[in-house]
């Protein structure tokens, strides 16, 4: 039977041994990914030195949608885990010709990968492969349609936690496209779980999902009113078909209403950072200005990213021997 | 004269009120006696029905056989068998076969195949359009004259509202029946499950209730303006049921039917992306499955299966690229009977909604009295289901329930089970 994804990510003994969403994972567990991650950076945030923890591993990266920069971070933090990494970009083209996931699957079974890194256009996808491959392969979600994305978003977190000391009591606002954004929704169940204090969403109502106030998230229309006493704003990507589908009538509308500029910045907290999980439309969402001004911590969470990564990969890894090891047959 | 004596039967038959212990005679197919034993005649054998309810058969207004062109996923013999155990004797057929059953060659072939199975009797619904296209219409008296009970669009978008009045004004011409599905596809765009809590956070694009409600209205309005006879297949929503309330109250001749799925479970059910509950329509809120089972209560509402199995390739995939449809006849009657074991369905609504009310929509007969061809199941309620398995991804249960038909008559003949 399908099993609840919080579930189905954690071996018996709690450890994690796939990450596919930030939903339903305990505050400890979170922790630990910051911690383990904050451990690869040195005291002035950049990275240490390649360690040997997934020596003789091997990573597959699964690409069944195009992602040359979310792949190229996984393939760092692979290598400096001392992994094999494999790039396999599959796209649609596999599936156009028929092939289901299912075979997809079964094929790449036979590489005895100990690890696969998933981007996939199906909400679920990640979760799906989780279930229905071998149990002693490690699934990491790098993002599945518009679900999760929730490397992304604990680097993110990880941000929040270096520049602004702490998650705990924050007011967070994310801007933007939110209906179609993983990293949204993964950012949200993060937040909420390290204690944020409020996390508002922000965009027009053709851009916000329905009910997404049952997620935990305070819903904004009037972005000034949104950025009252934020500490952290986090502005979105917004796609250009986003025109063609009726959602929106034109980026310059869009950029009058939420584009982030220097003024509308100074509405929230005079220490507030400015973030955005690129690559960024300079002038549709936000302003150069903003983007590389002192707030912007943008450039920073590049470095983060794969530190998180890191984490991840080897605590995956790590709960996976401890699955395989244990008396308890996977379910 | 020789008769079949079914001996202590629990007899439910809404269109009379009949709610009593009884027996039932039966000769020639037809009904002989009820209650007392005919004065002439010997009895032939006699089926001790004690502790078992004895109802009109069930009719079924939307099933998918997938026969002729889709047999990896159903056949005609396998679930007519089905429908009967589920205590169907009659099943109307969705066209969304391959070729489209759009012409009197395809009708042709399911009759045949039908009276082959022996078991529920198919009643053939042909396409509304030609090759579900929705744009020409299809040759609707030749399909009536080949056997189509109704036409029907099976969930297929009707090309725009002209396309809609027009074919609503040609069968009201000819007085043919229409089973039409409401969605606005512009409105249901890529959606995959209902719009709400859920498939927010599943991130699954949703289908508003407005792509049922905006259809239905327009349904509703153009039924009016020419006359036809219009059946609404499958609403899913609270709203749509108040309409359908409202549309009887001005006297407008329409009725309506939801599938089993939608009275049992909500969106909340695709919860870890199950795929088993990818349907259509979607399945909805609790508020949205309290008010269909109110109307059907109400004797409002007729529930149809809307059986529509699949193999296990189709729905082993992520949720949004799985197949819709749902299996159902085999564990259609654990179903309906938890619903009633929980007071959630009155147990004579629900037969009337499975029996009276869609012969009534078909023009069948269904009254159990003295000279009426026997159409009846005894449903055993502590008996075991048919096999529902972990293996079929479209059946919504994992394990076989109480529930089952022991004997079903289809046009006074029982069903030999295989």
């Amino acid at each position: 039977m399908m099993s609840d994804p919080s579930q189905l990510q954690l071996a018996p003994n709690g450890e994690l041994r796939h990450f596919l969403t930030t939903e339903g994972l305990s505050k400890e567990l979170l922790e630990s990914i910051l911690t383990k991650a904050s451990g690869f950076l040195d005291s002035k945030g950049d990275l240490i030195a390649k360690v040997p923890l997934l020596r003789g591993k091997s990573v597959v990266n699964l690409f069944f949608e195009n992602s040359t920069r979310t792949r190229s971070t996984f393939e760092l933090a692979a290598t400096r885990l001392s992994a094999d990494i494999l790039n396999l970009d599959i796209q649609r083209s596999a599936t156009s010709k028929g092939e289901t996931l299912m075979d997809t699957l079964w094929n790449l079974e036979a590489m005895h990968a100990d690890m696969f890194v998933v981007r996939h256009a199906d909400s679920g996808a990640a979760h799906f492969i989780a279930e229905h491959v071998t149990p002693n392969v490690a699934i990491i979600n790098a993002g599945d349609g518009r679900h999760a994305h929730p490397t992304q978003a604990m680097l993110d977190m990880l941000t929040i936690q270096r520049h602004k000391q702490g998650i705990e009591g924050k007011v967070v606002a994310i801007v933007g496209d939110i209906l179609h954004s993983r990293v949204a929704r993964s950012q949200i169940h993060a937040l909420k779980t390290l204690g944020a204090a409020e996390v508002r969403v922000v965009g027009p109502a053709t851009l916000l999902p329905k009910d997404i106030e049952d997620l935990g998230a305070k819903a904004y229309y009037d972005f000034s009113l949104a950025l009252r006493d934020c500490d952290v704003v986090i502005m979105l990507r917004l796609q250009k078909e986003r025109m063609q589908n009726a959602l929106l009538p034109s980026e310059s509308e869009f950029f009058r209403l939420y584009g982030l500029t220097s003024e509308k910045l100074a509405l929230a907290k005079p220490d507030a950072i400015v973030m955005h999980p690129g690559p960024i439309n300079r002038g549709v969402e936000i302003e150069s200005a903003v983007a590389d001004g002192p707030q912007s911590v943008i450039l920073k969470q590049v470095g983060y990213g794969i530190a998180v990564r890191m984490a991840v990969m080897a605590m995956a890894m790590s709960g996976q021997r401890t699955n395989q090891a244990g008396p308890e047959a996977p379910q | 004269m020789k008769y079949l004596h079914i001996r202590n039967a629990h007899l439910i038959d809404p269109a009379q009120e009949l709610d009593e212990t009884s027996d039932l005679y039966i000769t020639d197919g037809r009904i002989a006696a009820i209650g007392h034993k005919p004065s002439e005649g010997t009895i032939d054998r006699t089926i001790d029905a004690q502790g078992q309810w004895l109802v009109p058969g069930f009719v079924d207004l939307s099933c998918y056989l997938n026969e002729p062109g889709y047999s990896q996923k159903g056949s005609i013999a396998r679930d007519t068998h089905a429908a009967a155990k589920a205590g169907f004797t009659h099943i109307c057929a969705q066209p969304r076969t391959r070729p489209v059953a759009d012409s009197s060659a395809v009708i042709q072939q399911i009759v045949e195949r039908s009276a082959q199975a022996n078991a529920a009797r198919v009643l053939p619904l042909g396409a509304l359009t030609k090759g579900l296209q929705g744009e020409q219409l299809s040759n609707m008296v030749s399909l009536r004259n080949a056997g189509c009970i109704a036409l029907s669009n099976a969930r297929a978008p009707i090309k725009d509202s002209y396309v809609l009045r027009r074919l609503m004004e040609y069968a009201a011409t000819y007085d043919i029946r229409l089973f039409i599905t409401p969605l606005d596809t512009a409105l249901a765009a890529d959606g995959v499950m209902h719009e709400g809590p859920t498939s927010t956070r599943l991130g699954l694009a949703g289908i508003p209730e407005t792509a049922e409600t905006v259809a239905l209205a327009q349904i509703l309005l153009l039924a009016e303006q020419t006359g036809a006879r219009v059946h609404i297949s499958q609403i899913s929503s609270a709203r749509s049921a108040d309409m359908v309330s409202d549309a009887k109250a001005r006297g407008l001749k329409v009725s309506a039917d939801v599938s089993l799925a939608n009275l049992c479970f909500t969106a909340r059910q695709v919860n870890g992306y199950n795929s088993r509950f990818h349907v259509e329509p979607p399945l909805r809120g609790e508020a949205d499955r309290q008010a269909l089972l109110a109307a059907v209560n109400r004797g409002e509402l007729i529930i149809c299966s809307n059986h529509r199995p699949h193999e296990i390739a189709a729905k082993k995939a992520p949720f949004a690229a799985s197949e819709p449809g749902m299996s159902l006849y085999n564990c259609f009657l654990p179903l309906l009977l938890k619903l009633i074991k929980d007071d959630e369905l009155d147990r004579n609504a629900a037969i009337k909604a499975l029996s009276t009310l869609p012969a009534q929509t078909l023009g069948l007969d269904r009254v159990f009295r003295e000279g009426a061809i026997f159409n009846a199941t005894l449903i055993n309620q502590t008996g075991a289901s048919q096999s529902c398995s972990e293996e079929d991804l479209s059946s919504p249960l994992s394990e076989p329930l109480p529930g089952t038909a022991s004997e079903t008559f289809v046009d006074g003949q029982l069903v030999k089970w295989h």
